[in-house]
């Protein structure tokens, strides 16, 4: 006997200034499934979250939750009838504590004194975390001191904390680890064998097939088909999606690297990392692994001068440069790509024509004041070479989907025409075909001779696309691999301490 | 509704704002819409709106300058002292304008070295500016400044029959829009208002930028303050006292968001006009002040609340 759906949506119309956004979208969820929702970068996936929880108006259609009718008026009423979303975009606030946060709007306090029982709370957070199999986390951590993978789990014990029938994760693992995933699905096993019904959007094919019972695909704004992930494929879901074969998941890296050109020396920060060196030549993709906190991110910042450095010494072409701003860094050559692009990559509620511009400012203007015919030109050569699919240069980067936000800030750093480029998860939250867009950039830039440093927590990417690797472990360098010597194992037991390596290189 | 026109509506808001304010002061009003009154009232607003077009970069940056006033009255003081002591009127007046921006720099840099809020660093300086006024002018007005052709022309003057103080008004107005819309620097105030990181990641020197920024309020500041010293022909020690205000008040009617970020320098100009008619307007009615700051307060309600409901 067939269960009767949790959730249906029939017919959704989404119009975004004018535009068509969701066209006739039928999606149903059946009562404990882990239900899969895949698509490109604007194919609509989020907005459908957002309309069911009632944060944007559907134009046209009907939602039934449990076989009635309903239109929630915002996501509180649909948390209260147990719908809760977790956004690809994290709603974390980022001065109150983990615990705060987890009770935000639902503090527990001494009976109806209105006095705040924050023994309870921080007692309950701990469980909760410890549920999650997160131990280093403390309730009475600041948020936004937390790296993005922590906060982001602490979002997911949030909605575990209410109890929820129906959780909806926007690219959970966006931001986790390998090893911060396994533990995600593990709780998502529970959650699905207690009965609630998970809604799960990535872009990361590996995931689906592991945990997904079931996939719904969605192009262009309308539904493509809903499968079986038994009765599917990897090439399947990819022709379903981009509505063509898409060929290798890499594109063939044939590049022989030329001569040093980036030199980094000895460079520590207490606490943070210590003794980093390493090289990069011409031409050559140099991959950074390392658990999420083994301090890849701060390495890059500090290089950059985003942040400063206790001692160490940075060259290129064999020359010593100073590096204590991010203009200077610029000035060398250098361009860097943040993993966390809502806080360090945009500004969200500027349009994509400012957001590009932020960085070339020189190249765009003369005397000081800006030439709007070189602008344009500047602007629309990166859109065209990215492809970023807007209304307009003009529309806000908040309302653009993920994976083109992602585009628009590796656009921002094509237009400096960088000699080494730091890229820092580039790929998070993009399309299976945006992904390789984005090797097939890369992998021009190294033709013409650009370094490229780039950190991922995603394996295959790293083994993909590195002519080296590099593996962190706690703020120091565990080892280098070649392409040919690496795999996943030893990635792994590198970056979780298993090999130390202290001939650099 | 579309974000097209939803867009513009946020931005002519403020202009229709104007335009019923004027009609109906207008129409209640048999001199209103005389000549003499027209004239009189863009120079009465010149003061407010030079001040204001500053507060708009302040607060572009996320940031706010309470100190305006106090800049106003001690620039304006150290000019008059220049001039009572013969200095020549012009060299006078720069030298007024260099120490604004001395001020206002000084500002900046306990915002931005310092690391202290501009709400406080502002309201610090605010109290300091206005001390050291008092105690350069020992409290008193300094009187007979000048009776040079020019620095009498800079408060009092026409030319073509259009108050000086207005034409000052008009082409800053001109030229601050142009810095901030077309110039390296304007994109700067935005950027680093709208995402102080990723401006700073993307090159910007953002503390320059609000160093900057605190510097330009300055020395408007110190502008609209010798306009009134001119006018005078005398300093007083307590000029520009709650400037800070109407200047604020302008900024948010014109639609500039506190947050930082987003806002133009032309909805500064309106609501400095807005602000402008409603005084000379219930003036005219003869309506009491204490009524004349509850509708002002009401105003900038209604302005908010207008500008909440069209993001
Ligand atoms: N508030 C908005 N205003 C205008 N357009 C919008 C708005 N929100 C979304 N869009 C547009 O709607 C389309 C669908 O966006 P959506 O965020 O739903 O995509 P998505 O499938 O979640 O993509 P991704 O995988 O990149 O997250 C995009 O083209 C986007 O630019
Ligand atoms: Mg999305």
């Amino acid at each position: 006997m067939k269960a009767s759906p949790i959730i249906e949506m029939a017919n959704i119309d989404k119009y975004f200034a004018g535009n068509p956004v969701l066209k006739a979208v039928d999606f149903q969820v059946l009562p404990g499934e882990i239900h899969a929702l895949m698509g490109e970068n604007g194919a609509g996936k989020s907005t459908l979250v957002k309309i069911l929880t009632g944060i944007y108006r559907r134009d046209q259609g009907v939602i039934k939750w449990k076989n009635k009718e309903v239109v929630f008026k915002n996501p509180k009423q649909a948390e209260q009838n147990g719908i809760i979303v977790i956004h690809q975009e994290l709603n974390i606030i980022p001065h109150l504590t983990v615990s705060q946060n987890l009770f935000l709007g639902k503090d527990i306090t001494y009976g109806k004194t209105g006095i705040l029982n924050k023994k309870e709370m921080h007692q309950r957070t701990k469980r909760r975390l410890y549920e999650l199999g997160v131990t280093n986390i403390h309730p009475n951590d600041i948020a936004g001191n937390l790296s993005i993978g922590k906060q982001q789990l602490v979002e997911i014990a949030r909605a575990l904390a209410a109890n929820a029938e129906m959780i909806i994760m926007d690219e959970p693992t966006a931001a986790l680890t390998e090893r911060e995933i396994e533990r995600l699905f593990h709780v998502i096993q529970k959650l699905k064998n207690q009965g609630v019904s998970i809604i799960y959007i990535s872009h990361r094919m590996e995931e689906i097939f592991d945990i997904c019972d079931r996939i719904t695909v969605l192009r262009d704004g309308q539904t493509i088909g809903t499968k079986l992930i038994a009765d599917t494929s990897f090439t399947d879901i990819v022709r379903m999606m981009v509505g063509r074969e898409l060929g290798d998941r890499f594109p063939e890296r044939v590049n022989v690297p030329g001569k040093v050109i980036f030199e980094v020396e000895n460079i520590s920060k207490e606490d943070l990392f210590e003794n980093i060196s390493f090289s990069v030549r011409k031409g050559e993709i140099l991959g950074i692994a390392g658990l999420m906190g083994a301090g890849r991110s701060e390495v890059m910042e500090a290089i950059f001068g985003f942040s400063n450095k206790d001692h160490g010494a940075i060259r290129i072409n064999g020359k010593l440069v100073t590096i204590k701003h991010p203009r200077d860094a610029i000035e060398a050559g250098i361009g860097f790509i943040t993993e966390d692009r809502k806080s360090k990559g945009l500004i969200m509620h500027a349009p994509i024509r400012e957001n590009i511009a932020s960085a070339n400012l020189k190249a765009i203007s003369t005397y000081g004041v800006i030439v709007n015919s070189k602008e344009t030109l500047l602007i629309e050569a990166l859109i065209n070479r990215l492809q970023i699919r807007a209304i307009s240069s003009e529309q806000e980067a908040k309302s653009l989907s993920g994976g083109n936000q992602q585009k628009v800030v590796l656009a921002k750093w094509l237009g400096i025409n960088p000699k080494i480029l730091i890229l820092d998860e580039p790929t998070r939250g993009v399309d299976i075909g945006a992904k390789k867009e984005i090797y097939k950039i890369i992998n021009e830039l190294t033709k013409s001779g650009v370094a490229i440093i780039m950190i991922s927590s995603e394996l295959p990417e790293i083994l993909g696309m590195s002519d080296r690797i590099m593996v962190m472990h706690e703020g120091k360098i565990a080892t280098f691999l070649d392409r040919q010597e690496a795999n996943q194992e030893r990635i792994m037991a590198a970056a979780t301490g298993g090999v130390r390596h202290d001939s650099t290189y | 509704m579309t974000q097209l026109t939803r867009f513009s509506l946020a931005k002519i808001g403020p202009l229709l704002g104007l335009v019923v304010i004027t009609f109906i002061l207008g129409i209640l009003s048999d001199n209103f819409f005389t000549l003499d009154n027209i004239l009189n009232l863009l120079r009465q607003v010149s003061v407010n709106a030079l001040i204001a077009f500053g507060m708009t970069f302040v607060i572009l940056t996320a940031g706010i300058d309470l100190s305006v006033g106090s800049i106003l009255a001690l620039g304006s003081a150290l000019t008059a002292g220049l001039l009572t002591s013969g200095m020549d009127p012009l060299l006078a007046v720069c030298m007024g304008l260099v120490i604004g921006l001395i001020l206002g720099a000084v500002n900046g840099i306990i915002i931005t070295k310092g690391k202290v809020a501009p709400f406080i660093a502002t309201l610090a300086t605010m109290t300091i500016y206005r001390g050291a006024t008092l105690v350069f002018t020992d409290g008193k007005p300094i009187t007979g400044l000048s009776d040079s052709f020019l620095f009498e022309m800079i408060g009092k003057g026409y030319v073509f029959g259009i108050p000086f103080p207005a034409i000052v008004m008009v082409i800053m107005f001109f030229l601050l829009y142009f810095i901030l819309q077309q110039t390296v620097f304007g994109r700067q105030v935005y950027a680093v208002g709208g995402n102080e990181e990723a401006s700073t990641l993307s090159g910007i020197k953002a503390d320059r930028v609000k160093i900057w920024v605190y510097s330009l309020t300055g020395m408007l500041s110190v502008l609209a303050g010798i306009i009134i010293t001119s006018r005078l022909n005398s300093a007083q020690p307590t000029a520009g006292s709650m400037y800070e205000l109407d200047a604020i008040a302008a900024v948010v009617i014109g639609g500039t968001s506190l947050a930082g970020g987003r806002g133009r320098i032309t909805g500064t100009l309106i609501g400095a006009l807005i602000i402008g008619v409603i005084d000379n307007g219930l003036n005219l009615l003869h309506v009491s002040s204490f009524y004349q700051q509850i509708v002002k307060g009401v105003v900038i309600l209604l302005a908010v609340l207008l500008d909440r409901k069209s993001p």
